[in-house]
């Protein structure tokens, strides 16, 4: 690895570890909490959020030159609705019971913070391929967090994992964890395991800078 | 000769914490004892493994966290019996050693030990379980089974993260119809069966599915309440307000609602009044404010015993009232001595000081400020000085 990859390593998993949107910024809660009671469903609302989220911040950053700075909230929105709707009617597509689960959140990525947050921090103000791999590492650490609420949450809810039942039929299923307090519940232990790692790392006594971001 | 300069408090109690939660776990005993009566086996251990998991839970938060207190100030004692007596007998014992999990570290440990807990641990374990397994927590079984010493209620040996079996095959081979295992209340509420007093008190005359005895219960507490180790007002003030509103609908209307004696020695509300809402930490420090706090458990537990589907409501009463403790601490703090009447023409003021202007602020605070106009209201205002 020369010194460019290694750096661009870093800026991907900077998205999925140091600034992980929702486990450290606590960023994009409203889907975090609402759609992910399976994994299947958590899983394809990150993925809907990568696509979105890439597409707009690729479409940003290319477009950084050419929008007035006055009016370019109104033109990230713009864009980013473009995907989304994009997106919806692909899901709509693909699986109508999918698009039936996930409801009005897909409609909802447009207000996603996470999206507008990079478009207007990162994307407006780097080239291409950097903003390319910010917004992959970005959404990867989303649909990441989105999964581990998802699948926590299904098997405690349902005992099940992608809908393959793990504990057989006399599973005792933990409704609260399919109800939104369990939503809360997982997020705050995933928060506290984050924050306890993260707290341990930077306890240790550093030999390397570069070895700290991994 | 030396002179020690400190902020008040100047006079110390003897007592400790550990002392104080060594007394209630003793006077719990007796309660724990009969529970174990009325029950046999499956209560006996229901007891031991929400407590053990209370205790373990408490240790790995204390180690980890570095909170003050740890398992020897007794205190996960007392939320892990309260807890388990709290629950139905048969409840499956890993469901119990989640809950206690749960009062300990969501409850507790997440607050800061204790003594910084907003809710009662041992409800918040409650409400969890609550929410997570509504049935089993709902399937009481009746109380002085045949046997109960020898056998074991069937879901109490659930294994882990598994059903519990249902005990309608297990009452009917004892000759106990499937009504058996309602509690009280549930059966009020959905039959609209009312028990009788004896039955309610310590169930001795018949099987109802009855928790700890109220009567047991109240000798406890005013033993407590006696030596000091619990407030009188709470208890009194949370019964007062539910048997008066009680009494007041049933005086409305006898059929719609049960009687008063009904209201209050049904369910939990005995137990939670006498040793869940006086919890230290979380009611109210003032003696005012103790009786808003109790007026409030008992005029929400009659209202969502009533009004409510559940056929229960002292936990989620009590837990709203907690919530509402440091309001109530705020609006009825005592007048400081000399601090309640004005100098000029003997106007009285009124209500709260402490929280709402900084005299009140110890001088030896560093940087408090102590108000210089404190008493001259009615003076006109100077002309600030430059």
């Amino acid at each position: 690895m020369n010194a460019s990859t290694t750096e661009r390593w870093d800026e991907f998993m900077e998205g999925i570890w140091r600034q992980n949107p929702l486990f450290v910024m606590v960023l994009g809660l409203c889907p975090a909490l609402a759609v992910t009671v399976s994994a299947v469903n958590a899983l394809s609302m990150g993925l809907a959020t990568t696509f979105v989220l890439t597409c707009s911040c690729v479409l940003v950053s290319l477009l950084r030159k050419l929008i007035p700075k006055e009016v370019r909230i109104a033109t990230y929105i713009v864009i980013i609705a473009t995907f989304v709707t994009v997106v919806d009617y692909l899901i709509q597509a693909i699986s109508l019971a999918l698009y039936d689960a996930l409801g009005a959140f897909i409609q909802l990525i447009v207000v996603n913070c996470i999206i507008l947050g990079r478009a207007e921090a990162h994307a407006s103000k780097n080239p291409l391929l950097p903003t390319l791999i910010n917004a992959l590492g970005m959404s990867a650490g989303f649909t990441l967090g989105l999964f581990a609420l998802g699948a926590v949450r299904e098997i405690l809810g349902a005992g099940t994992f992608f809908g393959i039942a793990l504990f057989g039929a006399d599973f005792q299923p933990w409704v609260v964890m399919v109800l939104p307090p369990g939503g809360f519940f997982v997020l705050g232990a995933w928060l506290l395991i984050f924050a306890a790692i993260a707290r341990r790392k930077n306890a240790r006594p550093l030999s390397s800078p570069a070895q700290g971001v991994r | 000769m030396t002179i020690e300069i400190r902020s008040a408090p100047h006079i110390k109690g003897t007592r400790s914490v550990e002392q104080i939660m060594r007394h209630v776990v003793w006077s719990l005993m007796p309660i724990c004892a009969f529970f174990v009566f009325q029950y046999g086996l499956s209560a006996l251990l229901s007891l031991l493994v929400v407590t053990v998991s209370c205790l373990l839970t408490e240790r790995f938060f204390v180690r980890q966290g570095g909170q003050s207190g740890d398992i020897g100030d007794f205190s996960a004692i007392i939320t892990g019996l309260l807890l388990a007596l709290s629950l139905p007998p048969g409840f499956p014992l890993w469901m119990g050693a989640v809950a206690g999990i749960v009062a300990i570290a969501l409850g507790k440990a997440l607050f800061g030990g204790i003594g910084f807990n907003v809710f009662n641990p041992a409800l918040i374990g409650r409400a969890f379980v609550q929410a997570a397994f509504p049935q089993a927590i709902a399937s009481y079984t009746p109380s002085f089974m045949p046997g109960r010493f020898y056998e074991f209620i069937p879901s109490s040996m659930t294994i882990p993260l598994m059903q519990p079996v249902s005990v309608v095959a297990w009452l009917q081979d004892r000759q106990f119809d499937a009504l058996a295992g309602a509690t009280p209340l549930a059966k009020w509420k959905f039959e609209g069966v009312l028990a009788n007093a004896d039955e309610l008190l310590t169930s001795l005359s018949g099987h109802m599915a009855v928790g700890p005895s109220p009567v047991l219960i109240l000798v406890c507490g005013a033993y407590l309440a006696f030596r000091r180790f619990l407030d009188w007002r709470i208890p009194a003030a949370i019964l007062g307000s539910a048997g008066l509103t009680a009494w007041m609908l049933f005086a409305l209307n006898d059929v719609r609602f049960p009687n008063p004696f009904f209201m209050l020695f049904s369910g939990g509300l005995i137990l939670g009044a006498v040793y869940m809402a006086t919890d230290m930490a979380t009611s109210p420090v003032t003696p005012k404010g103790m009786w808003v706090y109790g007026a409030l458990i008992g005029l929400l537990t009659v209202i969502i015993r009533y009004y409510s589907g559940l056929p229960e409501g002292v936990m989620y009463a009590i837990l709203i009232a907690n919530a509402a403790t440091p309001l109530i601490e705020k609006i009825t703090q005592p007048t400081p001595f000399g601090k309640g009447v004005l100098s000029n023409f003997g106007r009285q003021k009124k209500g709260a000081s402490y929280p709402l202007h900084s005299g009140y602020i110890s001088r030896e605070d560093a940087g408090a400020v102590t108000p210089k106009k404190r008493f001259l209201f009615n003076k006109p205002k100077q002309p600030p000085k430059e």
